[in-house]
């Protein structure tokens, strides 16, 4: 296959707007030469036969509404399931008469954040940093309730896309701070420290999520004293919290080395303490340097929170295996999956292009 | 606190819980205290805990009876075997998905990292739209959607897809002749090592040529033929000691021959597809990072395009990607213990099952954490020897 | 330097201090007097007719009423009772660790859970065997004609076991395809992935109404293992081991007395019989010797209803699981259940 040659343009031709017709622009991009044709007939052969089908399950033969698989089509995807269950896809067992706390907690996260987007709005750091110490403990009496006269609602009927939010929305809360603490201390001259957190951190690297999880749902009741319990979805926020942050020291670190030295020494220079040189200096340049990095970090935890399926938690992806249990809808797996799965791709794929976007402004302000 | 010893020492007027040094050793100690107490907190719990239950310790477990079967077992297994043994068949179960993606998402990571740099618009979008796709959605829920596929794709039993009496394909899995070696075939082993040796000495040769004289050799297409051809005079020599043991279809499945099993399958493509997206950004990434410059002046030498990828881009492309190839395929390794969702005997799963029906959760929670991170350790090791030889090499 | 040693030496005493105090919880009756409801484990993947959850979070099911029972024997309320579902592999030690006050979640008592795991076994509300599945179309009529199959098992059962016993003893092959849960399970066996399906008989009746076509599959005669389910509690938690206990025999004694949920208040003001008196609490102090409220089985029998009735409700002749009393009929009918006497 070839590679890439672009601006290989005709010599002698005048200069030619960047436009091409749409004949030309075949003919530059599709059949170039004789391999680049086969390669394009077979590609879109191979397309058609794929996606021809698919479009016509999904979209031309598919049903939208429906009280039972008895309303749907043999041959077309039957969306009536996601269309009728919809509540739990998102909400979990949550109880449907409060389901109205969670887009409340949530209105109010994306209102919180307005200030945080306007370009004139000062204290951007100490504002974000009181709403993440802030806003938990509201969002936490919102969701369980059992105070001002609301409801109480276990954990265990959270779920759906809401239970994904909040293990992804806790992860990456405490994983960034514990992550900068580990990356710092990994970093340390006190060899002490630095030896505890480089086992921490390549033990937790070391082993499949799957493997804490279990540890967390299994074990960590044993660690503690009789009589004492954890709530499991907190502890399936600790293993997953844990082991984000490790992914997040290295990352951290990585921003850590790549700071000159001159920055250090300027700060002690200046007779900057340790935690004001970080404070100060370091960490502010060393983050924004990898914030790609991190928010590759966030999109890999967001995607890894669909393990807590497998310890017994119903979030996005348990929910979806949980509906298709029932008799009414039995044998529609593909279509529940598919839902799942396009949840999951939206909030990824839009951190990725966020992530590409702040790459882009990032060097486009080293460049200056 | 740890920019301490950059300062120097000040002077002997200041109290000694200033000097930057004892503070340092202060704060080591402390945090030492703290974190041995906390584990010394957990370890008492959990003794205190299964001391008051009455649940018995230790690793004799190991050596008892399992009493119970898995599906996929690399070497000889039954119910009769112990817990250790049973340890061992997940464990050769792991490494055999995971080498197996491995190679398959390098595979499909190459052709895609390079598909996504072609200069066809709908080849560089086919492979933009794979990647974008594949990587933001969970592993787990590829995994489950992989096994359905699986499945509901392939027929029963009765109706399996055959080729010719010997390879069929089914929902039970795909069933392969297996190989009877007999006696004589120690001869074919024995040519196929001798080839080796033999290639491995003519590419030194070549090379010692090539830069004494500059004449090239056509060193590939030698080996090809020595490799292949020797063993198949061998083997015809030896009166073809090989033969093969044919599936059946029986009543229920089909008997005899070699299967693969749907799990296996569905991981394997699962893991595969999924690490191959990754790799391909890695891929795309490391050609990217070569300047235009390698590629003119290779030109401007007179190497042609195969030679200059061959010599000058790739080498230094490799560089750029094995690092975070290392990590994908460590990845894949780990990400292997999903199996567990889709019932792929791996050793996660074997040890999930021996956690039950032991009781075992401490003992078999620290075999399984220890194995998995020796196995990170070694693959690691053994991609930072491999990186330091290219680099080597390349100077 | 020593100054630091003994610092550290003191937060260690200390810390050491604080868990020797917290290790003393009292025990699991007075705990559950104090919060003021049952935390009972329950199936988490749904076993028809023992214990589901329904789209609004709604538990019912065989399993479900013993765990009311036991709520209203302690507080005479069938609701001041907390549901946690639990897998296979969570079961147990979701009851070491105290994150459930008992388990009620069709586990088999065997040997080596009543002493190696640290349990206590309190009785049977089923008795159970385990048996095969297979698809009509097979046209297998005993389960010995399965050489050679691929059986779908769960892990970490003792179905598990009990089916490489069985293979082995009666010389057959087979091929194990095992899984977490039954949620992986079911797609699975639908998909022809394997020709058998073996569970506890109780569960195949109840995974078969969750089938598309329930009359495509047949179980077949065989029983090739003894599967006592019951509730579970904590080993050495006696007071609270009696309440549950008490509590399953209280509903079995009923119904061989003729107690039912209809006639609980009649019996209780008009009834002679001794037995009768002293199951409702009309005589006697047995509430009181177990730490129970004196009507605490009248209150049973009037909210939950007897053994009996529990079972037709859920399981019985009127439910899609159609399963009959068999072993679980009182033992004045052949059955095995038994309840010890209320004297």
């Amino acid at each position: 296959m070839a590679v890439a040659e672009r601006g290989r343009s005709p010599a002698l031709l005048p200069p030619v707007s960047e436009r091409l017709g749409p004949l030309a622009w075949l003919k530059r991009n599709l059949f170039s030469t004789w391999y680049n044709s086969l390669l394009t007939i077979l590609v879109g052969y191979l397309l058609y036969v794929v996606l021809v089908p698919f479009f016509e399950w999904a979209i031309l033969n598919a049903t939208f509404f429906g009280d039972s698989k008895e309303a749907c089509d043999f041959d077309g995807a039957c969306w009536a399931l996601i269309t009728s269950r919809l509540g739990q896809y998102l909400y979990g067992l949550y109880p449907v008469a409060e389901r109205w706390r969670v887009n409340a907690a949530f209105l109010l996260l994306i209102l919180a954040m307005v200030p945080l987007f306007l370009p004139r709005f000062r204290h951007r750091l100490l504002y974000a940093c009181g709403l993440v110490f802030l806003y938990p403990p509201v969002a936490y009496l919102f969701f369980a309730g059992g105070v001002f006269g609301l409801p109480f609602v276990e954990t265990a009927q959270w779920g759906g896309l809401f239970l994904t939010l909040v293990i992804a929305g806790v992860g990456i809360t405490a994983s960034l701070p514990i992550g900068v603490l580990l990356a710092l201390g990994r970093r340390s001259e006190m060899p002490v420290i630095r030896a505890l957190c480089v086992v921490f951190i390549e033990v937790i690297r070391g082993v499949p999520l799957v493997t804490i999880l279990f540890m967390a749902s299994v074990m960590l009741p044993l660690f503690l004293p009789p009589g004492v319990t954890i709530d499991k979805l907190l502890r399936a926020l600790i293993g997953v919290a844990l082991f984000a942050s490790a992914y997040m020291a290295e990352v951290v670190r990585g921003g850590l080395q790549g700071i000159p030295k001159g920055q250090y020494e300027a700060a002690m220079a200046l007779g900057l303490g340790y935690w004001q040189m970080m404070g100060y200096v370091v960490l502010p340049q060393a983050l924004r340097m990898v914030i790609p990095g991190i928010v590759n970090t966030f999109i890999g935890l967001f995607k890894d929170t669909a393990l807590v399926t497998i310890i017994g938690l119903y979030d996005l992806l348990g929910m979806s295996r949980f509906i298709i249990q029932d008799p009414k809808w039995l044998g529609l797996a593909a279509e529940s999956y598919l839902f799942a799965g396009f949840g999951f791709w939206v909030f990824c794929f839009a951190m990725s292009r966020y992530s590409m976007y702040v790459e882009k402004v990032l060097s486009a302000g080293e460049r200056r | 606190m740890a920019s301490a010893s950059h300062r120097p020492a000040p002077p002997r007027a200041t109290a000694f819980w200033r000097d930057p040094r004892v503070r340092a050793l202060f704060a080591q100690a402390l945090v030492l205290g703290l974190v041995l107490l906390g584990a010394a907190y957990l370890v008492r719990n959990t003794l205190l805990n299964l001391e008051r239950l009455g649940v018995s310790s230790g690793f004799g477990f190991l050596n008892t009876t399992a009493g119970f079967d898995i599906s996929q077992t690399l070497i000889a297994y039954d119910r009769t075997y112990s817990y250790g043994r049973a340890f061992i068949v997940g464990l050769l179960n792991t490494f055999y998905v995971a080498a197996v993606g491995i190679l398959l998402a390098t595979v499909i990571g190459f052709v895609m990292g390079i598909a996504r740099l072609s200069s066809n618009w709908l080849v560089a979008k086919v492979a933009a739209a794979y990647i974008e796709i594949v990587r933001n959605v969970p592993l787990l829920l590829q995994l489950i959607m992989w096994y359905v596929v699986v499945l509901g794709g392939l027929p029963a039993p009765r109706n399996s897809l055959a080729l010719g009496e010997s390879v069929f394909l089914n929902v039970r899995g795909l069933f392969i002749p297996r190989p009877q070696f007999e006696e004589g075939f120690g001869w074919v082993v024995a040519a196929f090592l001798a080839s080796v040796v033999a290639v491995v000495v003519l590419a030194r040769w070549a090379r010692r040529r090539f830069e004494a004289t500059g004449q090239p050799f056509p060193v590939f297409w030698t080996s090809l033929g020595v490799l292949f051809g020797l063993p198949a005079l061998a083997f015809l020599l030896a009166g073809q000691p090989l033969s093969f043991e044919y599936p059946v279809l029986g009543r229920f499945r089909i008997t005899g021959g070699m299967v693969m099993l749907p799990e296996f399958m569905a991981m394997v493509l699962g893991l595969s597809v999924y690490t191959g997206a990754f790799i391909a950004e890695i891929v795309r990434g490391g050609i990217l990072a070569i300047s235009k410059g390698q590629w003119e002046a290779a030109y401007a030498l007179g190497l042609s395009r195969g030679q200059a990828l061959r010599l000058i881009i790739v080498p230094q492309a490799l560089r750029v990607i094995i690092p975070p190839q290392t990590s994908q395929y460590l990845n894949l390794t780990k990400n292997s213990s999903l199996g567990v969702a889709i019932g792929y005997p791996d050793f996660f799963n074997v040890a999930g099952t021996i956690n039950n029906q032991t009781g075992q959760a401490v003992e078999v929670i620290a075999i399984t954490m220890a194995v998995y991170l020796t196995l990170s350790l070694l693959i690691s090791a053994f991609m930072n020897w491999y990186n330091a030889r290219m680099a080597l090499v390349e100077r | 330097m020593r100054l630091l040693g003994t610092v550290v030496a003191a937060t260690m005493a200390a810390a050491t201090g604080l868990a020797a105090g917290s290790a003393l919880a009292g025990p699991t009756f007075d705990a559950v007097r104090e919060k003021g409801f049952v935390q009972c484990g329950v199936n988490s993947s749904g076993l028809p007719g023992f214990a589901t959850v329904d789209d609004q979070g709604n538990w019912s099911g065989f399993d479900i009423d013993l765990c009311r029972a036991i709520a209203v024997a302690v507080f005479g309320d069938r609701n001041a009772v907390k549901f946690t579902p639990l897998t296979a592999k969570e079961r147990f030690t979701a009851l070491q660790s105290g994150e459930i006050d008992v388990l009620v979640r069709n586990t088999t008592w065997t040997l080596t859970r009543d002493t190696a795991l640290g349990l206590d076994f309190l009785g049977v509300n089923y008795y159970d065997g385990q048996g095969f599945m297979v698809p009509k179309s097979l046209g297998v009529k005993s389960a010995l004609e399965l050489d050679g199959a691929s059986v779908c098992v769960q892990t970490g059962t003792t179905t598990e076991l009990n089916l490489a016993d069985f293979f082995r003893a009666n010389n057959m092959s087979y091929e194990p395809v095992v899984f977490e849960t039954n949620d992986e399970l079911l797609p699975a066996f639908q998909a022809g992935r394997c020709d058998v399906f073996t569970t506890d008989q109780s569960g195949l009746y109840a995974t078969r109404t969750k089938f598309e076509n329930p009359d495509d599959y047949v179980i077949l005669p065989e029983v090739i293992s003894k599967e006592p389910l019951g509730p579970v509690v904590r080993h050495g938690d006696n007071e609270w081991g009696d309440v549950v206990r008490w509590t399953l025999f209280a509903m079995i004694e009923a119904e061989e007395y003729g107690v039912t949920s209809e006639n609980v208040d009649e019996l209780r003001a008009n009834s002679t019989n001794p037995t009768i008196r002293r199951l409702l609490g009309v005589e006697g102090e047995f509430g009181k010797n177990l730490g129970l409220p004196q009507d605490w089985a009248y209150q049973i029998i009037k909210q939950i209803g007897n053994y009996g009735e529990v079972f037709e409700r859920n399981l019985g002749m009127n439910t899609p699981l159609k399963i009959a009393r068999g072993l679980n009929d009182l033992w004045t009918r052949g059955g095995l259940q038994y309840s010890m006497p209320f004297r």
